[in-house]
């Protein structure tokens, strides 16, 4: 998919698309599209991401400094990368295998892997978090056992690790899913009759096939990682220093009116994502080049 | 994966068993409060820390955790390790004692003043100028005025406004329990947005802009004028209101766990020392002992006539069961609604 976009004929498939009288639209309309498509731009995704910055910088950059070099801020940043750190792999390993299971074999339940898999779309992230404290709360099911082995999850750091597992559950199985539908098995098939083994026809063939989609895939599960707010929130007791993950740092410090503190740290959320958004280009842009090459 | 998290959170578990040989030196305690309190601890917790380095020798740090009153209690009884709760009303205390069995039943008496060493009691915040002319509760059921109060379902202020509205109406009627439900009722189809917290409904009134009226605890009222602008808000104090009395407990089943009964004790009995009055006043808390305030502090709380919830309507467990229970009052006017 990021190939197709990424592919050094897409510039002139869209001058051959746009020359051609079958499918070239009205000027009038060329500039309306593009005009309402970046005012909405604009308006929804630039000026919040500005608001952002220039709040955060409102009170100079002594304040901004101060804000995040707290040691609330800190652990607060520390306890978010953790997170990203343990659910971003534990769900590639899943999504990957879940993946290729469901594309490259035929077996019962198949379509019902499907549809869990989708599970933490479809639910509510509160609702994400509640499981969990109805699962390990005090007053929960595993609660007693929990408590007698003196094992905490729920207000901990592995219940937020677990509630973040659960909602970036979906990103990389799903990204992965339609890229390996696509390629289907004939490649893996060849691979096999000329006697490769089962781990080098996933490292030679399989993995460099999907890799684009994978790291899509693995950059959307780590920005959701890091941003998650609901789930996390209904799990981790907001002790501060300890159980607060960066959303949640902002969301404390804005009810306590510290705006510019707030915003300090959104915006450092806000510049790990765009950091990743980075990366990811870098990436496509070196592998386009190698491409041609 | 929960193999692996089982196995980190053992770790952890008997790297804290093997820290504690080193309790006598350092010590850290959970406090689990409600919204408003925030700025009192952050100022109260250095001070308690620093008097008991003095006294026996030992560091103390203290954790918090703030949020709605219900919602905190509910995380103490789920499992959060809340070596003391400082919440808003006294039944979100019964809760956790009677749902998980950590407090004892006669908790309220354990400290002095009904374990609340401070009160606070509701006002209203209105916009600089007062433009819609608000001076007592009469004035936020007429037609037009748009009031501000988190949710009476989630959030302990919320109650305590409810609360003295429905008291201010049966004073006013003859102590008839209809006439108050009506006014009551009026004056929540009044209510434009209701947030599931104190603090959340301040800044939906001071950072949004909505409303007429916000029905505050005093002391967050004092704090939004004092912190965001003086110029832009005032206080308008009813003819009467109650008295809250947010109080605070040791968790017994949490403390006798952890082993750290004797300072969690010593932590809430020195709210009620002049150094603890002397911040609960600074706060805009009004404290047991006004003595020991700063006389400018005192100076801030106007007199008015105030009403217990004891006097009025038989104690939190009657109120809560009468007004806040499934198909109560409140219930039966958001209905209508």
């Amino acid at each position: 998919m990021s190939d197709v976009l990424a592919a050094p004929g897409g510039v002139l498939y869209g001058t051959r698309f746009e020359r051609n009288a079958a499918t070239r639209e009205s000027a009038w309309f060329k500039w309306v599209a593009i005009t309402v498509a970046l005012a909405f731009f604009a308006l929804f995704l630039l000026l919040p991401l500005v608001t952002v910055f220039v709040e955060a910088f409102r009170k100079g950059i002594d304040t901004y400094l101060t804000a995040l070099s707290e040691p609330e801020a800190w652990s607060a940043i520390r306890l978010t990368l953790l997170t990203a750190a343990i659910a971003v792999p534990a769900n590639l390993i899943f999504g990957v295998a879940a993946a290729w299971c469901i594309t490259k074999f035929e077996f019962p339940g198949k379509q019902l892997l499907i549809t869990f898999i989708d599970l933490p779309f479809s639910v509510s992230p509160v609702i994400a978090g509640l499981i969990y404290v109805l699962l390990f709360g005090a007053q929960g099911w595993l609660g007693p056992w929990l408590a007698e082995h003196d094992i905490k999850i729920i207000f901990a750091v592995p219940g937020i690790v677990l509630a973040t597992i659960f909602v970036t559950f979906p990103f990389i199985a799903r990204e992965l899913i339609p890229v390996m539908q696509a390629q289907g098995r004939e490649e893996e098939e060849a691979a096999i009759v000329l006697g490769a083994s089962g781990w080098q026809t996933f490292w030679h063939v399989t993995l460099p096939n999907i890799k684009w989609g994978l790291l899509y895939g693995v950059i959307l599960c780590n920005a959701r990682a890091m941003g998650e707010f609901g789930a996390v929130s209904v799990v981790s007791g907001h002790i501060r220093g300890q159980t607060n993950t960066m959303p949640l740092h902002v969301e404390i410090l804005y009810n306590e009116y510290n705006f510019a503190a707030a915003f300090a740290v959104a915006s450092l959320l806000a510049l790990l994502a765009l950091v990743t958004l980075a990366i990811k280009s870098w990436v496509e842009r070196k592998a386009a080049l190698r491409h041609i090459g | 994966m929960l193999n692996r998290i089982a196995k980190v959170s053992l770790f952890a578990a008997a790297l804290a068993a093997a820290g504690g040989t080193w309790a006598q030196k350092s010590v850290e305690l959970l406090n689990v409060s409600y919204d408003p309190t925030r700025e009192l601890y952050q100022e109260f917790n250095p001070e308690f820390a620093r008097y008991w380095k003095e006294k026996t020798g030992q560091s103390v740090t203290i954790n918090q955790s703030h949020g709605g009153s219900g919602k905190q209690a509910r995380g103490v009884i789920e499992g959060l390790q809340a070596d003391v709760v400082t919440l808003a009303l006294a039944y979100d205390i019964d809760e956790i004692g009677a749902l998980s069995g950590k407090i004892p039943d006669n908790w309220q008496q354990r400290l002095p003043h009904n374990s609340a060493p401070y009160t606070s009691t509701i006002v209203f915040l209105v916009r600089k100028g007062n433009p819609k002319r608000i001076t007592d509760w009469d004035d936020l059921v007429k037609p037009g005025i748009s009031v501000i109060t988190p949710n009476p379902k989630t959030s302990g202020g919320a109650r305590w406004n409810y609360l003295a509205a429905w008291g201010y109406a049966l004073k006013h009627n003859d102590g008839n329990q209809t006439a108050a439900q009506e006014f009551v009722g009026k004056l929540f189809r009044n209510v434009a947005v209701l947030d599931s917290g104190a603090r959340g409904s301040t800044n939906t009134f001071v950072q949004r802009g909505v409303g007429d009226v916000l029905l505050a605890w005093e002391n967050e009222a004092f704090l939004a004028v004092n912190e965001l602008g003086p110029e832009s808000f005032e206080i308008v104090v009813p003819s009467l209101s109650i008295l809250a009395e947010p109080p605070v407990t040791v968790v017994d089943g949490v403390v006798s766990k952890r082993g750290t009964a004797e300072v969690a004790q010593a932590y809430l009995e020195y709210l009620y020392s002049p150094a603890g009055q002397r911040i609960a006043a600074k706060n805009y808390y009004r404290p047991r002992t006004p003595e020991h305030a700063d006389p400018e502090d005192s100076a801030r709380f106007p007199d008015l006539e105030l009403f217990t919830i004891d006097e009025v309507f038989g104690g939190w467990q009657k109120a809560q069961q009468e007004h806040f229970g499934d198909g109560g009052f409140f219930d039966q006017i958001y209905e209508v609604r």
